[in-house]
């Protein structure tokens, strides 16, 4: 099923001829696994009080996320045709009042944390039993502004907040390690009283049992440290961080979705 | 005298040793408990200033509804949104310094853009601030505030009207920024004064038949104004004064009305002359009724320590620099 989303976002990223090819590829599996499985949602109805919230703090991985939420009943499958085109509700970076479901606007790296923060803070002074997701990227992880959010999420022991970090080791201008060194990351997180679980970001079992997990830790916050391969599923743009910002071109997008429906050239597939 | 009697401002109004002084903040504390007391989901967050912002206030009388963030005030105004996002009715507080100015960005795209119900409240605005020094001291927040689409400005003239505006606003749906003093300053409306969104009331209304110049104020300034106007209509002018706590939006009926009627303008805020409510109201006229606009505010200059008052003469917003501006547009009327 992820392989079929990653299908429909390397057909969007070259329709729309901009918008970010690695982080989106990278995650399809999370993706998947938080709309298919983890997530207590309605697509009807997205605005449903009781619903569990899943922020997107790296704005730029919305492609992703449309592709996803198509699926998943939330709008029409041809709209996901219309990124990022005048007009669109499926903006470059996604707008919470131009399309229901999405939460919060994001873009501006950091941002999703504290809100995701302040939403678990305001269920848990209610008594509801929504949990409260917040998908960060790892190169989001150089901002202030995260750690303030973090450090606040400790002390109020916000247990029914699960953050997941998508550790592809890839930013703008380089490698994570190389533009600022992250690690060693779980002990930051840990230092600053949340539970920390690191994962393999492609197995979605490994994903479900994290989340079963971070939810019976109850008296912390927990984040996911979700390791995957930046460009997951299509060969020549795996671990390369020149692919963070870019779409494919027409002949790339050919060779893309070639290894896509092919598993890397491993399989026969009947569309070629 | 020639008090606008719709103001239902306090008699002894120009004799200022008789007014109470009371610092604007007061009137945010008092207005966020009263807000408070009537819906359960206003709640309150403070970066570490309870006390001097007045946020105290409501920590005494809902302990349960007040968040201290600590020195964080970024994430002070995303946690805002997030909260008001999950339903809650959040007002944020700290030194207009740092609360607009170091989360200008988080209030940008996670109170205006997606337009939640976040309250920014500025304390310690201006250069009344006094011995902090220019660091502490905000002069440029009403322009940056303003510039920002979704998002309502606004700025008392003294701590009712202060009280009141946090009260209006905890009702009404939308994004909003309060600029509010350190220092005491007069206590010149009643509970019956007049406030509401993108009104500028009439304070002084003169008797005479001819007008020489209307004054937009808003802030510490609107006393100032009076005062100014009482020497100018002393010296046989005919002067309007208008209280403008709402800079955006701008009662731009009232401002058109005002700059046909008088053919010339003055405002005065305790704020750079750079784009508040100066230059709101500069703006909206250049380009629908052109007259003569001369500001009294901050002259592109960062403030300094020194006591509030020395510092009011300073930086020109004390009374003499109304007349003077006044008398500056009078002079610029018809060339």
């Amino acid at each position: 099923m992820a392989n079929e989303m990653r299908t429909d976002l390397i057909k969007m990223l070259v329709k729309a001829g901009s918008g970010h090819s690695a982080a989106p590829l990278g995650t399809m599996e999370l993706w998947t696994a938080f709309y298919f499985r983890i997530l207590n949602h309605r697509p009807k109805e997205p605005d449903w009080p009781e619903r569990d919230r899943f922020i997107l703090s790296c704005g730029h991985y919305c492609p992703a996320r449309y592709v996803v939420m198509a699926h998943a009943g939330y709008f029409p499958h041809e709209e996901l045709w219309t990124l990022r085109q005048f007009g669109s509700r499926l903006q470059g970076h996604p707008e919470r009042e131009r399309l229901p479901g999405l939460e919060t606007t994001s873009g501006p790296l950091g941002d999703g944390l504290p809100q995701a923060v302040g939403m678990a803070l305001a269920a848990k002074m209610d008594g509801k039993n929504w949990w409260t997701y917040c998908l960060m990227g790892d190169g989001e992880q150089n901002c202030g502004i995260i750690w303030e959010a973090a450090m606040f999420a400790g002390k109020n022991k916000l247990g029914n907040l699960i953050g997941i970090v998508d550790r592809n080791q890839i930013q703008i201008d380089g490698f994570t390690e190389d533009v600022m060194p992250l690690e060693p990351l779980a002990d930051k997180y840990r230092s600053f009283g949340w539970n920390v679980i690191d994962i393999d970001g492609h197995n979605i079992e490994e994903l479900i049992d994290a989340v079963n997990h971070a939810k019976a830790v109850f008296s912390k916050p927990t984040v996911i440290i979700a390791c995957t391969i930046p460009g997951k599923g299509v060969g020549f743009m795996e671990r390369k961080f020149e692919w963070h910002g870019k779409p494919p071109n027409p002949e790339e997008a050919k060779k893309a979705l070639y290894d896509i429906r092919t598993l890397g050239g491993k399989i026969r597939n009947d569309y070629e | 005298m020639p008090i606008a009697s719709s103001a239902k401002l306090v008699s002894s109004i120009l004799d200022k040793a008789k007014l109470e002084q009371r610092p604007t903040r007061d009137g945010f504390g008092l207005g966020v408990v009263e807000a408070g007391k009537s819906d359960p989901n206003v709640v309150v967050l403070c970066a570490d200033l309870s006390v001097s912002t007045q946020a105290e206030m409501f920590r005494k009388a809902f302990p349960e509804r007040f968040i201290e963030t600590g020195i964080a005030e970024q994430s002070m105004a995303a946690l805002a949104a997030g909260m008001a996002l999950a339903g809650k009715v959040p007002f944020i507080a700290s030194y207009a310094a740092f609360s607009p100015g170091r989360n200008n960005e988080q209030i940008r795209t996670t109170a205006a853009l997606q337009n939640t119900n976040v309250k920014i409240m500025g304390a310690h605005a201006g250069v009344s601030v006094g011995p902090d020094g220019a660091t502490h001291q905000a002069l440029e927040d009403m322009t940056i505030m303003r510039v920002i689409p979704n998002m309502k400005v606004f700025a008392p003239c003294d701590v009712w009207e202060a009280k009141k505006i946090v009260m209006e606003i905890a009702r009404v749906y939308g994004p909003c920024y309060m600029r509010f003093a350190r220092e005491k300053t007069p206590v010149f409306t009643t509970e019956e004064t007049p406030f509401a969104i993108g009104q500028a009331p009439l304070f002084w209304n003169s008797a005479k038949e001819k007008r020489d110049v209307a004054i937009f104020a808003c802030g510490p300034l609107v006393y100032e104004s009076i005062l100014a106007a009482a020497e100018l209509e002393k010296a046989g002018w005919g002067v309007e004064v208008y209280n403008s706590p709402s800079v955006k939006p701008l009662d731009e009926k009232m401002v058109l009305a005002a700059a046909k009627k008088a053919g010339a303008i003055v405002t005065a805020e305790e704020h750079q002359v750079a784009g508040g409510l100066g230059g709101a109201i500069a703006e909206f006229l250049s380009e629908n009724y052109p007259v003569p606009v001369v500001k009294v505010g901050v002259r592109d200059r960062f403030g300094e320590s020194g006591k509030p008052e020395e510092l009011m003469v300073e930086f020109g917003l004390v009374a003499k620099n109304v007349v003077e501006a006044a008398k500056k547009a009078k002079s610029l009327k018809s060339k």
